[in-house]
């Protein structure tokens, strides 16, 4: 014969059942892609974390660090610095790096990225077949990808001019973005406007030329 | 324990450009297609909390974890620079859809060729200080 469990029993199992599907939950939105609102406040926070232990948000300082290791300071003044002042950015470099291994190894089922299905037309007549299925897009990163001279051009090219335009600039995105105009900057504002332009040709007229 | 926590700050700072699709190119492109908020709310947020840590330190004066003052280095005035340097910043940030920060997080998540973009960057920044000289300022 069926015993009727109690009520406190019941409970016990209905609460526990809850935490169970509130934790499956909260695994399942680590696995997800993080929305937005989710990764700018973690930005501010690196960005905070960063001024606290009283050093600065700027990636692409780093580029010219590498360079004066590479020797650069015999050829130019510009690399002529001491390059363990910098040595902290290289190490939240190496963790950049780590990061990137635990979020793709670690903390995702999928990382084919869900993108607005007009981009993903889009893409497919410039002949990116892979939009809407992979993180990037398996034409330019692929492994095999580095067999085709054009695309191999196009990462040069892609390379040279971030390097190049972010010492210009005196910045990148995170440099100008996010920690100049968080102090007001008008440089950074100038700076960020140039982001756009840049990115906007790209995109608009130039793509339709190279794809 | 310095070394540390920079590692950490790394590591948290990887996995949110992994996590938040910030290191896709394919983002980056729907981002100057304007085809998607995602880019915008990302940059967005950040900067207004941005705003508010930076200038609360300011305003209040709060020291590091350390007790030293936290210096605020503001950026030299010029216009060409910026606009001439960002420019060309932006047509690569497009073109390779990674930018300084995300290119090295792209390395940990196992992409090659994200390495050929990583070394054309370097050679970019000294070509930069090649010519830094005889380029407008």
């Amino acid at each position: 014969m069926d015993c009727p469990k109690s009520d406190a029993q019941l409970l016990r199992k209905g609460r526990r059942k809850f935490f169970q599907l509130q934790k499956q939950k909260s695994v399942n939105l680590i696995y997800e892609p993080w929305p937005w609102y989710i990764a700018g406040p973690m930005i501010a926070l690196i960005l905070f974390l960063l001024l606290m232990v009283g050093k600065n948000f700027g990636m692409s300082s780093n580029l010219r660090t590498l360079c004066t290791l590479c020797g650069a300071g015999k050829t130019t003044d510009f690399f002529k610095f001491d390059w363990k002042s910098q040595k902290w950015n290289l190490i939240v470099v190496l963790g950049a790096i780590i990061g990137g291994y635990i979020g793709a190894h670690f903390l995702s089922n999928t990382t084919a990225v869900v993108l607005n299905p007009e981009t993903i037309s889009d893409l497919k007549t410039f002949g990116f077949e892979s939009a809407g299925t992979a993180y990037l897009p398996t034409e330019m990163f692929a492994t095999t990808a580095l067999g085709s001279l054009k695309n191999l051009v196009l990462l040069v090219l892609g390379g040279l001019f971030v390097g190049f335009g972010a010492r210009y600039a005196g910045g990148c995105t995170s440099g100008h973005a996010i920690s100049g105009l968080s102090n007001l900057q008008l440089p950074s504002l100038i700076a960020v406007i140039g982001f756009f332009i840049g990115g906007l040709t790209m995109i608009h007229l130039i793509f339709p030329i190279l794809f | 324990m310095r070394t540390l926590i920079y590692l950490l700050i790394g590591i948290l700072f990887g996995i949110t450009m992994f996590k938040s699709e910030a290191a896709s190119w394919f983002r980056i492109y729907e981002m100057f297609k304007f085809e998607s908020f995602h880019m915008y709310g990302i940059i967005g947020s950040a900067l207004v909390l941005g705003i508010l840590v930076t200038q609360s330190i300011k305003r209040f004066d709060i020291k590091s974890f350390y007790g030293e003052k936290i210096v605020f280095t503001p950026k030299a005035k010029s216009f060409s620079r910026y606009l001439i340097g960002g420019i060309v910043f932006g047509l690569g940030w497009a073109l390779a859809g990674a930018c300084p920060g995300p290119m090295f997080t792209l390395v940990g998540a196992g992409y090659v060729p994200i390495l050929v973009v990583i070394a054309a960057a370097i050679v970019g920044t000294f070509a930069y200080g090649i010519v830094k000289d005889k380029i407008p300022h």
